[in-house]
């Protein structure tokens, strides 16, 4: 570590690598990039799954990228356009770092003016907490003025107005005590009340950024450029953003395209699955298009540009897209629909108070400040709590079940779903093809020892789905291997030319294995399900959800998943006729769950109450759904939804809790026996039981 | 109750350099990686020394 050459030029790339998640991946990560050449430093952010990287201009991106591949960590270069998201947390931290300190100088003073300070003293200690308090809430409660402002502005209201209420009219009052000597000034409650809200706020906001993070890594992962051959033949890596109309693209077995173009040499077969939901591939040759998002299964093709980016396949998607989320941002979020029941209630009480007062007798000033007594204790502390703080708990606890919740109101709708509509590549199954099983089990002890020989000489998904499968078995030794691109692995072994290769004639996925000159044994593929799918299914069901299939692949396909799931099942389904079919079961009064991963699920996803996608998704489904889950078991499903449920039916008990609270606090308020010291007590013994009773739901997702 | 006088602005004091040393940790970029900070603890340093 010790360089005293000149300091070279140092660039920083960041990379996401999605699947680093403890201590030893950080320390893998960093040490192993460390000892690179070239490598001057590597530092990972957890949270948000990237590694900044300062390194000369030896390496680039795609060494880091091989390196850490062959560390085992799959990485993808960050694009340079996509800038970091706006943090939600951080605007929020330093308003609650000065209302806490204010809250807590102030409370001191407070005490001792509860405790008997009078006369100059009381008066000096009002005057230095106003010092301190004014100018605190008027840069703490910001947040919450801005939002009642915009909410009142458009003549609706939502929680801050009578929280926003609260605070000015508190410390107006209060303010105007200190200059006439009096008794009670309220500053602490409403420093309080600010912190334990911005507090809230702040636990909200870590867990959208987490999830946001989260997603965003998947999302910088699934982004590719190609190898573009350039007049002279040579390659040179350029990103999807810089691809333009006209290049040659250079697409090896196993790749994405990252853009539409027509093949000008090569055929190979092509899986479509994230753009249509069709699982068999299809053979294209010289003159067919390809789209962007397909999936090169068997021999290097070169494709000459034609649409880029958000062009073609893309355009229509996106158009049903954008009118369906437009459906959805109409939601309208529980805390605000019991505002808008709180709030008038709240100001007619204080103002009856007032009112009542006035009729008994009272003088003018004392009724008002009696009003305000009431304003200030039913000031929606506990409320304000109740909806952020168990949906911070049920979500953090998700997240360590491996569901990833992109907001508060994802729960909320989660929660009240009674329809699922699954699709079925790549959601209900993993999207990955697997060698039938039973094939594998019958194979003789030479068949199992050469196949994964040869298939380890190859990089073909096919091949390497036959040596993740007969890993246990030791190899046989091979000679002469040679792979030629589209057709397999050939070889020699004990004197007979063996191979591992592609069938004649295209139809279902397979591999044929060649053992000397007996007839060749075919080992089908299959798209296996997810694991604990029939697990899943059946706890859906017995929460008294309706589940059903809904695929664009072929009948038969779909007939095969349906069978064996035992579910209704829909096939050759378009994107825009699952968007109309989550439509109509919308009108018919049910609340649909969308769960779907491809491209061609995005405008249901959007249309749907509630959507789900996992971890492999496109970009789109990552993009459009609620909840993203990362581990491959389905049971993710049913465990959101009732997670979902169990954090409403907390919501209510705390919105009980904090009514409970007002039925008792109320009354005293209104006959005028409330003093700062008694708010303060109730406001934070209110807001104690609210936390409490939501912590019960960090084991939500068990 | 002169002690006040002085108990005062030193208790404000002290709050403003917690709350000014808060204000730098974050600028500062500390709470960039809550959750690899906390995992940091966890990594040994020790066989760094046959790199020496």
């Amino acid at each position: 570590m010790t360089a005293l050459e000149p300091a070279p030029e140092f660039q920083t790339c960041v990379l996401a690598v999605p699947s680093m998640h403890c201590a030893g991946c950080m320390s893998k990560i960093e040490r192993g990039l460390g000892t690179l050449e070239g490598v001057a430093d590597a530092r990972v952010n957890l949270s948000s799954r990237m590694v900044t990287v300062s390194h000369d201009a030896t390496i680039d991106d795609r060494d880091l990228v091989e390196a850490l591949a062959g560390i085992g960590f799959e990485a993808q270069p960050r694009k340079k356009a996509a800038e970091k998201p706006p943090s939600a947390v951080r605007p929020l931290l330093a308003p609650l770092a000065v209302a806490a300190f204010a809250a807590m100088n102030v409370m001191l003073l407070s005490v001792s003016v509860w405790s008997g300070a009078e006369g100059s003293t009381r008066e000096l200690f009002h005057w230095i907490t106003a010092l301190i308090a004014l100018p605190a809430i008027g840069f703490a409660g910001r947040p919450f003025f801005n939002s009642a402002w915009g909410a009142v502005r458009k003549g609706t209201t939502n929680m801050d107005v009578p929280i926003s209420l609260g605070v000015i009219i508190a410390s107006g009052l209060s303010l105007y005590e200190v200059i006439v000597g009096g008794e009670h000034a309220w500053f602490d409650g409403a420093l309080m009340l600010l912190t334990f809200l911005l507090a809230g706020r702040v636990l909200d906001a870590m867990m959208r950024d987490k999830a946001a993070s989260g997603v965003e890594a998947l999302v910088s992962q699934a982004a590719r450029g190609a190898q573009v051959v350039s007049d002279d033949g040579s390659t040179r890596y350029v990103e999807s953003a810089d691809l333009q109309p006209g290049m040659v693209m250079r697409i090896a077995a196993g790749e994405r395209l990252a853009a539409d173009g027509e093949i000008i040499s090569g055929t190979s077969n092509f899986d479509q699955s994230l753009l249509t939901g069709e699982s068999a591939p299809i053979t294209l040759a010289v003159g067919k298009q390809a789209l962007a998002g397909t999936l090169n299964l068997s021999a290097p093709v070169e494709v000459r540009v034609s649409h880029t980016g958000h062009d073609t396949t893309l355009a229509e998607i996106a158009r049903l897209m954008e009118a369906s989320t437009q459906n959805r941002s109409r939601y309208v979020r529980i805390a605000d629909r019991a505002a808008r029941l709180y709030a008038p209630a709240v100001h007619s009480l204080a103002a009856l108070t007032v009112v009542g007062w006035l009729v008994a007798g009272a003088s003018v000033y004392e009724a008002l400040v009696i009003g305000v007594a009431v304003l200030i204790i039913t000031c929606p502390c506990a409320l304000g709590l109740a909806v952020p703080v168990a949906q911070v708990v049920a979500s953090g606890a998700l997240m360590r079940a491996g569901i990833m919740v992109k907001d508060g109101s994802a729960l909320e709708r989660m929660a009240t779903i009674d329809r699922v509509l699954l699709d079925k590549t790549g959601t209900l199954t993993l999207g990955k093809p697997q060698p039938d099983a039973d094939v594998v089990a019958s194979l003789s002890e030479d068949e199992a020892a050469v196949a994964p020989a040869l298939a380890s000489h190859s990089r073909h998904p096919l091949s390497k789905a036959v040596a993740t499968v007969l890993s246990g078995k030791t190899p046989a030794a091979l000679t002469n291997v040679t792979e030629r691109p589209g057709e397999g692995v050939f070889a020699e072994w004990n004197g007979q030319q063996v191979a591992l290769r592609r069938p004649e004639g295209g139809g279902k996925t397979a591999v044929l294995l060649q053992m000397g000159g007996a007839a060749p044994r075919t080992i089908p593929f299959s798209d296996e399900l997810r694991p604990d799918a029939a697990e899943a299914l059946e706890r859906l069901q017995r929460a008294g959800i309706e589940c059903s299939l809904i695929s664009g692949d072929t009948q038969s396909a779909v007939d095969d998943v349906a069978l064996e799931t035992g579910l209704a099942a829909q096939a050759e389904v378009r994107p825009a006729d699952k968007q109309a079919m989550v439509a109509e079961l919308r009108e018919e009064g049910r609340q649909v769950l969308m769960v779907g991963d491809g491209l061609n699920d995005g405008p249901a996803l959007a249309a749907a109450n509630a959507s789900m996608a996992p971890g492999s998704a496109s970009d789109v489904g990552l993009q459009a759904a609620d909840m993203v889950f990362v581990q491959d078991s389905l049971l993710a499903v049913p465990r959101a939804v009732i997670a979902s449920r169990r954090t409403m039916s907390v919501v209510r008990q705390n919105f009980a809790l904090a009514i409970l609270y007002n039925m008792f606090a109320v009354p005293l308020a209104i006959a005028g026996l409330v003093t700062p010291l008694i708010a303060a007590i109730a406001m934070s013994g209110s807001s104690l039981v609210v936390v409490a009773n939501s912590l019960r739901l960090a084991r939500a997702a068990k | 109750m002169s002690i006040v006088l002085f108990l005062l602005p030193i208790a404000l004091l002290l709050g403003l350099a917690g709350l000014a040393a808060f204000f730098w940790a974050l600028r500062n970029g500390q709470f960039d990686d809550p959750e690899g900070a906390a995992s940091r603890i966890l990594i040994d340093d020790e066989d760094e020394e046959d790199e020496r």
